[in-house]
């Protein structure tokens, strides 16, 4: 498993353009961490530090304490995989689980290994009954889950994924979701990119809020969609979920999901009696 | 106006149609919304609506017909879906050019291989990236945009085009919701001025606001067609993979928990 630290990281385009501004962040194994900002605040030059593609023109990026500015990306892919936005960029295989069986081959895993990492990883985005198809024969939506298994089924101690709802229907959504919950449960880290807020809300620990390059808020997402963090949000052009509006406009403090505000909404109707009037704020009923 | 009626379409290669006895009508002004769950059609209908399936990726109307402003369109050249007809694909990486070195150039060649003015392409290109708030994009390389700059670039240049229709398959897919908004209110200035929109989306809390009406698809075939409020209030909405919207959702898991949404949300 493996520890990342970004320490006073800044990065400049070639042409100029400055993308990051000391991005100090620790991330341990394990969590699920949400990057969320406005098009254009630094979310993807920031992953893209994770695994050498781009190299901070200030500060460093950290592997388990060690600066990862000498190793080469063939090096640094066995530890990070990343999931572009656009699935097209990554997909080359003619059939599906050829697409998926790419990774864990490179890494040298062995023919079985591969075979059982494949399976895995196809069933957890529901794309086992067409494991012997084109890749170019399924919709986008389906492309894009087929470009998480693939990287999924490397195994890698991180997994990033670049706006991985985008595009996804419900059940596609719902997917996302399970490969979020179980490469977790294996102890392994997410960072994903995204601009859907119930889906951050509900799947990630961790919300890190990126603005003009910087890190702006970084907290639990009962913190980060509290009321007092929404002006900070804002300057970001972003918004709590519906959730977290209803329960801050209720007085029932911070609940980011529909679950914890249906839960403040029942623990609040008890503790007032009726079930049927708002009572005084009380935060601690939120969870 | 743009009208379908008893369309069936079936890709080259493929023997099952995919679209079964679609019928849609899109008055001037209007702004339909289509959900569906993916591959349950919407897509397919953006491209037929546009003419590109059959003109440009082949295949086969087996039934109906599709008629602009009164003018059976069955066997017309693509060229005279194209002016009339803009669409925006879902992947805006697919849409961009190629062949142009700015963002400003990029949305100009619209108006430009329409036959606009000089002086006309820039006002309707300055305008264009005003609406949607990319201004600040316009000397940048389009081959350099994020996703959702891309997309915003690809509206831009719909827009500066001016259809008499316009087709989107999910326009704000890679945007954040600032942009969403913009685009939201985009697309309403632009029916405003008599355009009709037909929007495939599955963030059903931009379509609440924003159509006139909403048609649901599912396995190729129209299962509801109607105001916002009555088809995302359906209750089979989940079946067909629809998410229906914030309020909507909420509401049911209060009514679950034996609270009276009426009394406890506001």
């Amino acid at each position: 498993m493996t520890s990342l630290r970004f320490d006073g990281v800044g990065f400049v385009y070639p042409d100029g353009t400055r993308a990051l501004q000391g991005v100090d962040l620790s991330i341990e194994p394990g969590v699920a961490v949400a990057v969320v900002g406005q098009n254009g605040s630094g979310k993807s030059t920031l992953v893209r530090h994770l695994n050498g593609l781009f190299r901070p023109t200030e500060g460093r990026v950290l592997h388990d304490g060690r600066d990862i500015a000498s190793s080469r990306v063939a090096t640094l892919a066995a530890s990070v995989g990343i999931v572009f936005q656009n699935p097209d960029r990554q997909i080359f295989a003619s059939k599906v689980r050829d697409e998926v069986a790419f990774g864990p081959r490179i890494l040298g895993r062995s023919a079985p290994q591969v075979a059982a990492a494949v399976d895995d990883a196809l069933s957890v985005v529901g794309l086992r009954d067409v494991a012997d198809e084109n890749p170019y024969d399924l919709g986008f939506s389906r492309r894009k889950l087929l470009a998480i298994a693939s990287v999924m089924a490397m195994g890698t101690p991180v997994l990033v994924l670049d706006e991985p709802t985008t595009g996804q229907d419900a059940r596609g959504i719902a997917r996302v979701r399970r490969v979020v919950a179980d490469v977790v449960a294996s102890g392994r880290t997410v960072i994903a990119i995204s601009h859907d807020m119930r889906f951050v809300a509900e799947s990630f620990g961790r919300v890190v809020v990126m603005a003009a390059g910087r890190v702006s808020l970084d907290g639990t997402p009962a913190e980060v969609f509290a009321e007092a963090a929404w002006p900070t949000l804002a300057a970001t052009y972003l918004e709590a979920p519906y959730a977290a509006r209803v329960g801050a406009r209720l007085g029932l403090g911070s609940t980011p999901t529909d679950v914890a505000l249906v839960d403040a909404l029942v623990t609040d109707g008890q503790a007032s009696g009726s079930g049927d009037t708002l009572s005084s704020p009380d935060p601690e009923s939120a969870r | 106006m743009l009208e379908l009626s008893g369309v069936s379409y079936r890709y080259a290669g493929y023997p099952d149609p995919v679209l079964h006895d679609v019928d849609l009508t899109l008055a001037d002004g209007e702004i339909v919304g289509v959900v569906g769950a993916n591959e349950s059609g919407k897509s397919t209908l953006c491209l037929v609506v546009s003419g590109l399936a059959p003109g440009s990726v082949g295949g086969q109307l087996t039934g109906g017909g599709l008629s602009i402003d009164g003018q059976p369109m069955a066997g017309r050249p693509l060229h005279e879906f194209v002016t009339r007809v803009g669409i925006g694909f879902q992947n805006p990486a697919t849409q961009l050019s190629g062949v142009t070195g700015s963002v400003f150039e990029e949305v100009a060649l619209g108006p430009m291989n329409l036959g606009a003015s000089r002086r006309d392409t820039v006002q309707r290109t300055r305008q264009a990236l005003a609406t949607l708030g990319i201004e600040g994009l316009a000397e940048r390389a389009p081959r350099r945009l994020s996703g959702g700059q891309a997309q915003l670039v690809v509206l831009a240049s719909l827009l500066a085009m001016r259809p008499g229709h316009l087709v989107l398959d999910e326009p704000t897919a890679q945007l954040d919701p600032e942009g969403s908004l913009l685009v939201a209110s985009a697309l309403r200035e632009l029916a405003a001025t008599g355009t009709a929109l037909l929007v495939a989306e599955h963030k059903t809390d931009i379509l609440e606001g924003l159509c006139t009406r909403i048609m649901a698809l599912a396995d190729g075939r129209t299962v509801a067609d109607g105001a916002p409020a009555e088809v995302f209030g359906d209750a089979r909405l989940t079946d067909w993979g629809v998410d229906p919207p914030a309020r909507i959702r909420l509401d049911r898991l209060v009514r679950e928990r034996g609270l009276d949404p009426a009394q406890v949300l506001p």
